[in-house]
């Protein structure tokens, strides 16, 4: 039982992040009704951000750690979504209209050049950062077994809640939001009443990559390790997590990364940690075959 | 006020209009008829900038519009209620007009919103509901009044009685009306009920497959003996 809480515990942890690079998968696909594959890198990109601002704030001495965090993530989501926003204008805004299989190739092309820059600038070799923040509480204790969530674990959480709260506001009642939501339904009507769709579908990419970027510092405080493949299988795993709540739904999105996070870590719990990333493809294949709209998603099957 | 001249537009391959010309005047209502596929929605959508024509230009109060983005045409002050109505079915109905407001000043609002409600009070009754599960006819009005809420200077309305029951047909032909009297607003109306249409209208077109064919007063169209042949026969 303690085993059990503890893994749910870290699987939530998990599902976290992966609903908040979700979300952005989500948000791009309602908007032109494509998947942005480069949006794994931009998470990529977040991370490696991430870990170079605390090595930089460590060396001009800014310790303290609230006040690093929360410089260190503008840092991550600034720069995040000027990548994100740098993808929409090279690899989408000019095939707007072109048949859909080519925006597709050239997303697939800014993502392999996203890795292959960061890798040239970077190195190829894993990099590690001491832990941030250590500690935490222990909720149980039982034969010998404790159950804890630690400090970050409850850091993770909690801000990905108050992103939720703050992104379903912006979506559900700024005009912005009502400007995403009325370029979903219909491009056309939304410029023939004066939105301009353009910015709107820029913006929508910022606003999904500042999230990744989140994501992306919460794994490099959380593992303590990056290298510039770290998008890839996140970016699949995220994937999956969007189609499985149902793409193009934000609820969707967070509900299909909790479940790709729980399922991860009682897969490596219980059977094998070898076959975890094994176990979450098959979800999307099972989902993709048997339930292709997703658990919220709307009946659109013709769209995917 | 709004000046069309040799306008082609064409979608792909396909030639929709074929060097149109039309006038509208400030405070007119100005009807457009023709059959089926002949162009009609194709030319307020080109007005609207969505799409571009190949050939040809659209003035607007003097101004040139013809290569302006559909979001800067209706700032200027065109507004369109399109063909199908294209309400946002998953936005509530004030949402929906929410997004009329888009390219107002947001201190015009609640000014819009009143009136839009004191034109269609059924619309206030519903504004809380997703406007998909509208009826036909409160879409059509749904549809009018964001156009509406824009302050447009000149409105362009696309079949806006089509398919509704006679009543409801009624209703909006007076609210059109209504507008133009009381308000000044410039209309152009495009039409299959031809009857109705010329009636209310000062002036009005025919279009034949992607050209002008014959204007006139609206009575000179509605006495005229093509016309009713073609467009009246039945019904009226
Ligand atoms: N999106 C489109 N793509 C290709 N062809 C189109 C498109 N829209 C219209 N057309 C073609 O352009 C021509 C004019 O169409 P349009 O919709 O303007 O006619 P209309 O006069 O409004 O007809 P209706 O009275 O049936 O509404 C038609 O031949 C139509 O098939
Ligand atoms: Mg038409």
């Amino acid at each position: 039982m303690e085993y059990f809480i503890q893994q749910l515990i870290n699987g939530l942890t998990l599902g976290a992040i992966y609903g908040l690079i979700a979300i952005g998968y989500t948000m791009v696909y309602g908007i032109i009704g494509m998947i942005n594959f480069a949006h794994g890198e931009i998470y990529m990109i977040g991370a490696f951000v991430s870990f170079i601002a605390f090595l930089v704030l460590g060396a001009v001495g800014i310790t303290y750690i609230p006040l690093a965090l929360l410089v260190v993530l503008l840092l991550a989501m600034v720069f995040s979504a000027i990548y994100g926003w740098s993808v929409e204008r090279i690899a989408y805004r000019p095939l707007r209209g072109a048949p859909r299989l080519s925006p597709l190739i050239s997303a697939i092309g800014m993502s392999i050049f996203l890795q292959n820059y960061v890798q040239i600038l970077q190195g190829a070799r894993v990099k590690a950062m001491q832990p941030l923040i250590s500690g935490g509480f222990t909720l149980m204790e039982h034969d010998g077994f404790t159950v804890t969530i630690s400090y970050l674990q409850i850091f993770i959480i909690v801000l990905t809640i108050v992103l939720m709260a703050v992104f379903a506001t912006v979506i559900g009642k700024t005009a912005l939001g009502r400007a995403q939501r009325a370029c979903e339904q219909d491009r056309v009507m939304a410029s023939l009443v004066g939105v301009n769709v353009d910015r709107t579908i820029s913006l929508t990419f910022v606003m999904g990559a500042s999230l990744a970027a989140v994501a992306g510092l919460m794994v490099t405080i959380y593992y303590g390790v990056i290298d510039f493949y770290i998008g890839f299988l996140a970016g699949i795993k995220a994937f999956t997590a969007a189609v499985l709540g149902g793409i193009g739904s934000m609820p969707g999105a967070m509900l299909g990364g909790l479940l790709i996070g729980l399922v991860e870590a009682f897969w490596s719990a219980y059977f094998s940690i070898e076959y975890k990333d094994v176990a979450v493809f098959s979800i999307l294949v099972l989902v993709l075959i048997f339930r292709p709209t997703g658990i919220l998603g709307k009946p659109e099957v013709d769209k995917v | 006020m709004l000046s069309v001249s040799g306008v082609h537009t064409y979608y792909g391959q396909v030639q929709a209009l074929r060097g149109v010309d039309i006038e509208v005047k400030q405070g007119e209502i100005v009807t457009l008829i023709g059959a089926n596929g002949a162009g009609k929605s194709t030319l307020l959508m080109t007005i609207s900038g969505a799409p571009h024509p190949q050939q040809g230009r659209v003035t607007f109060d003097g101004q040139d519009i013809t290569d302006l983005p559909p979001h800067e045409i209706v700032r200027l002050g065109i507004a369109q209620s399109p063909e199908g109505r294209r309400i946002f079915p998953r936005m509530s109905v004030y949402e929906n007009l929410q997004m009329g407001s888009v390219p107002s000043r947001s201190d015009h609002f609640d000014e819009a919103l009143e009136q839009a409600y004191e034109l269609f009070p059924i619309l206030k009754e519903r504004q809380d509901q997703r406007a998909g599960t509208l009826s036909g006819g409160e879409q059509q009005m749904l549809a009018i009044a964001r156009a509406l809420m824009s302050k447009p200077r000149l409105l362009l309305l696309d079949e806006p009685s089509l398919g509704l029951a006679p009543l409801v047909v009624r209703q909006i032909f007076n609210v059109i009306k209504e507008i133009n009297e009381r308000d000044g607003m410039t209309v152009f109306l495009v039409e299959q009920n031809a009857y109705h249409a010329l009636k209310l209208a000062h002036r009005g077109y025919v279009m034949v497959t992607g050209n002008i064919s014959m204007s006139g007063t609206g009575k000179e169209l509605l006495d005229n003996p093509e016309i009713r042949a073609a467009y009246l026969e039945g019904g009226h």
